[in-house]
């Protein structure tokens, strides 16, 4: 009989990276410390090739992560009912051992722009989040993480705080959260909260995986801080401070580490999922 | 206030419209230069999707000239879908259309054979038929044959010396482009898409064979075009390539 169940239910407590196509010599080599890996479920859409085949030989050895990055689940319109089937396409045939999305839209009448785009936190964007994820895990079949976006700006019109918003998500829908404390800290410094009560405020049992990349520092108008999530070089340190205090309050986690622009050698990659497994050293299980 | 999606769609391509009101930094401050972020996302991430695509054209315009064409096209012919590995099919039909590059005759083809390259990259695979099916085939019979080829392979043809142009951009060392017309090869026997400059004579057999006419109605065309067609290098080539993925006689489908 044809065994059809996935040989990683679930993503292990240790530290993950975002696979990227240079590194699969080392990846498959010795990847430690790292035991897991991420991709962007839309870079193996195509129809064969070597990205599909290198990850069927990852999937093999590692748990994955599908992390989608083009569903538009905060957007006004229908969701693409074509991409859903993609998706559904590619968890089928992976049987991958998480699945998350973002808290974002990126698609507005059929255009794709390519980037995280931020929605107001109300009533109406509410009960169209939730109805939108009931849909992506009906069609996929399986339960999604909802990621918390890093934010440039605030809505004026927003009634919800970003966590009460995520965590009501979550209770309509029953799918779980993914949170990146790199977007965490980037949105609290853009919006001037306080990145340590996001934190105490987020409903952590409900994070099946966290994340952390590398931020880039600009000003504004009037000379504030402001972040750019640019995942381009290591986390920075006060992010890893807060990655502690998260992991003390969620207990071990699944961490990966972004990076997708100026991608370094492997090693680097190392260095950093080095320095997560032994922030969840310091956890107790 | 709130901020339709369409209204901040709008304000993300076009920057000469005001940032949409009811967008703040946090402390109620408008938001100004913060929506900058999101407009130049956009811009960036589209930009360099389009130059992974399209390296030999980006070199061939500089970083200046292919920043600025690439934000005319990402607003003319925004993705449809969020598969970047697609985006851009239309951009060589763009470059051929548009003015200021019309000096620049090769341009559009160069562009086809980048955009030939990148979908064989990520076409199905398929399996080969054995090395010696052929010589299995009762020599009679032979010309009656019919092939289907690989989902990976691609021709380009071009009045351009379009290999050349692209291996002088991106390869070290190539040499300069001599001139002349280049109908391209692309095969992909492992995952790595392979190039090879044909004759006008093996490009109409190919291209008689991916209309699945017989073998010897496609060596006939192929004859018709470039008298020096020679049947058993065009074979070679396509087997070696791992080409051909099934043979049937007849009308079989
Ligand atoms: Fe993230």
């Amino acid at each position: 009989m044809l065994d059809n169940s996935p040989r990683f239910t679930a993503l292990p407590a240790a530290p993950g990276v975002g696979y990227k196509p240079q590194h699969f010599s080392d990846v498959m080599n010795d990847a430690t410390p790292v035991e897991w890996l991420e991709i962007h479920a839309e870079n193996y859409m195509g129809d064969g090739g070597r990205p599909i085949a290198q990850l069927r030989h990852l999937s093999e050895k590692f748990a994955i992560s599908v992390h989608g990055v083009g569903l538009s689940i905060g957007g006004e319109g229908a969701l693409d009912a074509d991409h859903l089937v993609r998706l559904k396409t590619l968890c089928d045939w992976l049987r991958p051992a998480s699945f998350s999305e973002h808290l974002a839209w990126s698609t507005h009448d059929s255009h794709y722009l390519n980037d995280l785009l931020p929605l107001p936190y109300t009533k109406a964007t509410l009960s169209r989040v939730a109805d939108h994820i009931d849909q992506v895990q009906e069609v996929v079949g399986r339960q999604m993480l909802l990621e918390n976006p890093s934010s440039y700006l605030a809505f004026d019109e927003s009634t919800y705080a970003e966590t009460e918003f995520l965590d009501e998500v979550a209770k309509r829908t029953g799918c779980g959260l993914l949170l990146d404390v790199n977007n965490v800290f980037v949105s609290a410094t853009n919006l001037q909260i306080d990145p340590y009560a996001y934190i105490d405020a987020f409903p952590v049992a409900r994070v099946g995986e966290i994340h952390l990349g590398g931020h880039d520092e600009e000003t504004d108008d009037h000379g504030a801080p402001l972040l750019i999530d640019s995942h381009g070089r290591e986390v920075a340190d006060p992010v890893w401070t807060l990655l502690d205090h998260t992991l003390e309050r969620a207990g071990p986690r699944p961490i990966l580490i972004e990076w997708d622009t100026d991608v370094p050698e492997w090693a680097a990659l190392a260095e950093e999922a080095e320095r997560a497994a032994t922030a969840l050293q310091k956890v107790p299980a | 206030m709130s901020v339709s999606q369409t209204a901040f769609h709008s304000a993300l391509l076009d920057a000469s419209q005001d940032v949409p009101g009811g967008l703040s930094d946090g402390l109620g401050q408008p938001a100004g230069s913060r929506f900058a972020v999101y407009r130049n996302n956009v811009a960036v991430s589209l930009t360099e999707a389009l130059e992974q695509s399209f390296p030999a054209i980006a070199k061939l315009l500089g970083p200046d000239n292919f920043k600025g064409l690439a934000g005319i096209f990402l607003r003319k012919h925004p993705p449809d879908t969020p598969i970047m590995m697609h985006y851009g099919a239309a951009f060589p039909d763009f470059l051929a259309g548009f003015e200021g590059l019309s000096h620049i005759g090769y341009l559009p083809d160069v562009a086809q054979l980048e955009q030939a390259l990148r979908t064989s990259y990520h076409a199905a695979d398929a399996d080969p038929i054995a090395a010696d099916a052929l010589q299995a085939v009762d020599p009679d019979r032979l010309g009656e044959l019919r092939f289907d080829l690989a989902p990976a392979l691609r021709l380009v043809r071009s009045p351009w010396p379009i290999h050349q142009i692209w291996a002088y951009n991106l390869e070290p060392g190539a040499p300069k482009p001599t001139g002349g017309a280049q109908n391209v090869l692309i095969l992909r026997p492992e995952f790595d898409p392979q190039m090879t400059p044909v004759s006008d004579g093996c490009a109409a057999f190919i291209t008689a064979l991916q209309r699945r006419t017989t073998l010897a109605e496609a060596n006939d065309l192929a004859v018709a075009e470039g008298g020096d067609f020679d049947l058993s290098h065009g074979l070679g080539l396509l087997l070696s390539g791992q080409a051909i993925t099934r043979i049937t006689f007849g009308d079989a489908p």
